[in-house]
């Protein structure tokens, strides 16, 4: 559609240009997902170019598909002083938080800074909506939810990042972003401007998102959901395998073992469901981040796309990428190995950069073996399907959201 | 930290009157007017009304909205369909139950292609929204609306939650000062749990239940058109303290 007339406009404000950022670092992560509990699992994953996705077993899902679960879930028990947010999205969460020392590295920041200096931003595009959906399943002769399950606190959008907050036992600002698919990448951004303000001197960047129906039957509806595993930039690919995971990363003003150089947000003002045809918004995105990085697209050596397999993402991507990065770039999408995890794949996909710039291991297009011939011409060279040990100084990744929401982050290793 | 500063150029906001039962959010399309839910009529309602006020041109203005719980009567009609006839979910309603729904509607309507965000902060949502787009202002230097809105709890989820009424309430920030400048704001935010400030008027007491209601505070305080020092509170610990100062374009 074509944007409309805009309100105003008797002031006009020049158009906003990003200046340059310092980096920030990231001195811890923590992560669970289909591939496992912890990043070594994930990493292992991709260096073998193994799918953590799975049949879907639910007998309510009566068309075939493939999960990125997090079988862990099953068998986790949340601490007792934790349990009034029971659910499996709490649950989830807390198994991230258990994972890579993550724990202990927000102690030592804490011990350093003080609880009430050290933020949360948690990006989450579903949160708990799944408890909310169980006590739909079981109301009571009234109408309302069963007593059990009459907590406010745990029915809302909110819940994930307070009980996030709460384990931690931090007091800093807390906040929940939730843009679909791209709310944790954004996530980065919000924590990065608290940082730079002073607001607070270390940030809990996270992203969780757990199974549920909503998203399941809801990507459904939009006929998005691939009936077989996904295979992002393939010839026929059929769309996106849901998946669940938790993660965080640590940040802090000054250098670490990797570095958040540049984010960029924007939005396509296009549709609610479908990509800008021509990738305009994305663009944005990408072009914003690179400024506050200070950095040249063709100096990016590893980008983790979006690729959600879904098809016409795939195609407005591919042409970003064709147009913009060097034709050594090593572009892959890793949803193959994950599943998409929904708002918390702009946090596992940062720390696949990670990976890249601190160990120059950079993933693959797990679940493809044929590119789409149709997608725009240079893109099939910049598309690497195995996974690579190369040294990489540069990293971006892309994240995209209904809404038309964008946001992209570019990541350096260690100064 | 140090104390922040941002203007206020626009201000709005919108609840239910006799006569005027629902938001008519004429930004958007026909077609799109008829499908949204409330929470993004009310929510386009009072950014075009704080915009058009302000005098930016919308296409160039980050934006935040932020809500306690998004559409509830959205989330009703989701869980209900799910429990009983999951197949059934129509994708518009799925894409309608995105917490960043009135975020794409803005964009859409606008033209903008700016950042934009959407938070929740449970019952503290317009005092972290506000927080955002004062970072946003301060750390970008950028002219930012703020939309902040939530809806009535429906059906069994009233048993769980509190939020009733329909209410909207919007801000035009921006770094520097202008001809469009009513208020200068002086902020920061620091540990401390002072009591939010009791409401004075009856049309902002009648909407104290509405889950954005955290921001009332502050728009009576517009309305008074008198220099102000205001709490708001960020958690059961933090706050962001506010200092008003109206500008001669305040009355």
């Amino acid at each position: 559609m074509q944007p409309r007339a805009a309100v105003g406009p008797q002031l006009v404000s020049p158009p906003y240009t990003p200046a340059a950022i310092e980096p920030v670092a990231i001195v811890a992560q923590g992560l669970a997902c289909a591939a496992g509990i912890g990043l070594q699992a994930l990493a292992d994953a991709v260096r073998d170019d193994r799918s953590a996705l799975q049949a879907a077993q639910d007998p309510r899902v009566d068309w075939p598909t493939w999960l990125g679960r997090v079988d862990a879930v099953e068998h986790c028990a949340l601490p007792a002083a934790l349990q009034p947010w029971d659910c499996r999205a709490t649950r989830l969460a807390w198994l991230g938080l258990q994972a890579d020392g993550f724990m202990a590295a927000v102690s030592t920041a804490v011990a350093r800074h003080g609880t009430a200096r050290v933020g949360v931003v948690l990006g989450t595009s579903a949160s708990t909506i799944g408890a909310s959906e169980g006590a739909y399943r079981r109301l009571t002769v009234d109408g309302g939810f069963p007593p059990a399950l009459r907590k406010d606190g745990l029915n809302t959008i909110h819940a994930l990042a307070t009980f996030v907050q709460a384990a931690l036992r931090l007091r800093g600002p807390c906040a929940t972003v939730s843009t679909a698919c791209s709310s944790s990448a954004k996530a980065f951004a919000q924590a990065e401007r608290w940082l730079r303000l002073e607001l607070v001197d270390a940030v809990v960047v996270g992203g969780v998102d757990a199974l549920c129906d909503s998203l399941l039957f809801g990507f459904h509806a939009l006929e998005l959901v691939s009936p077989e595993r996904c295979r992002p930039f393939g010839a026929g690919r059929r769309g996106l395998n849901i998946g669940e995971a938790a993660g965080y990363a640590l940040l802090q003003r000054g250098a670490g073992p990797w570095q958040l150089l540049g984010h960029g947000e924007s939005n396509d003002a296009h549709h609610m469901s479908a990509p800008h045809p021509q990738g305009l918004g994305a663009e944005l995105a990408v072009d914003a981040a690179l400024a506050r990085a200070g950095v040249q697209a063709a100096d990016i050596e590893y980008v983790n796309l979006h690729g959600t397999a879904t098809p016409r993402n795939d195609e407005v991507e591919a042409a970003l990428v064709a147009r913009r990065y060097a034709a050594g770039v090593h572009a892959s999408a890793s949803k193959g190995v994950t599943g998409h995890t929904m708002g918390a794949a702009g946090l596992v996909e940062a720390l696949l950069c990670g990976l890249a710039v601190r160990d120059g291991l950079c993933s693959g297009t797990c679940g493809t073996s044929v590119v789409d011939p149709a997608l725009t011409d240079g893109f099939a060279a910049r598309l690497r399907l195995q996974p690579r040990q190369r040294r990489v100084r540069l990293a971006a990744s892309h994240a995209f959201g209904f809404g038309g929401n964008n946001a992209v982050l570019v990541f350096g290793g260690g100064a | 930290m140090t104390a922040r500063r941002f203007f206020i150029d626009g201000h709005a906001r919108w609840a239910p009157q006799p006569g005027s039962m629902r938001p008519t959010a004429g930004l958007l399309a026909p077609n799109e007017r008829r499908r949204a839910p409330d929470s993004v009529l009310v929510a386009i309602e009072v950014a075009s009304q704080a915009v058009l006020m302000s005098g930016h041109d919308a296409a160039t203005l980050a934006s935040v909205f932020t809500s306690a719980h998004g559409d509830l009567p959205i989330t009703d009609a989701l869980c209900r369909t799910l429990s009983s006839h999951p197949q059934q979910l129509s994708p518009t309603r799925f894409h309608h139950s995105v917490h960043n729904a009135a975020s794409g509607y803005w964009a859409m309507s606008s033209g903008s292609h700016a950042a934009s965000t959407a938070l929740s902060a449970y019952e503290r949502s317009f005092a972290a929204g506000l927080m955002e787009a004062a970072c946003l202002c301060a750390a970008d230097q950028r002219p930012v609306l703020l939309a902040g809105y939530d809806t009535a709890a429906c059906g069994p989820l009233q048993s769980v939650n509190r939020s009733r009424g329909l209410l909207g309430l919007a801000l035009v920030l921006a770094p520097q000062c202008s001809a469009s400048s009513a208020w200068v704001v002086d902020w920061i935010v620091r540990p401390g749990s002072d009591a939010a400030p009791p409401l004075r008027t009856p049309a902002a007491q009648a909407l104290h239940d509405n889950a954005i209601a955290d921001g009332l505070p502050l728009f009576e305080c517009l309305d008074d058109v008198a220099p102000a020092a205001l709490v708001l509170r960020l958690s059961d610990d933090l706050q962001m303290q506010l200092r008003l100062q109206p500008l001669p374009g305040a009355a």
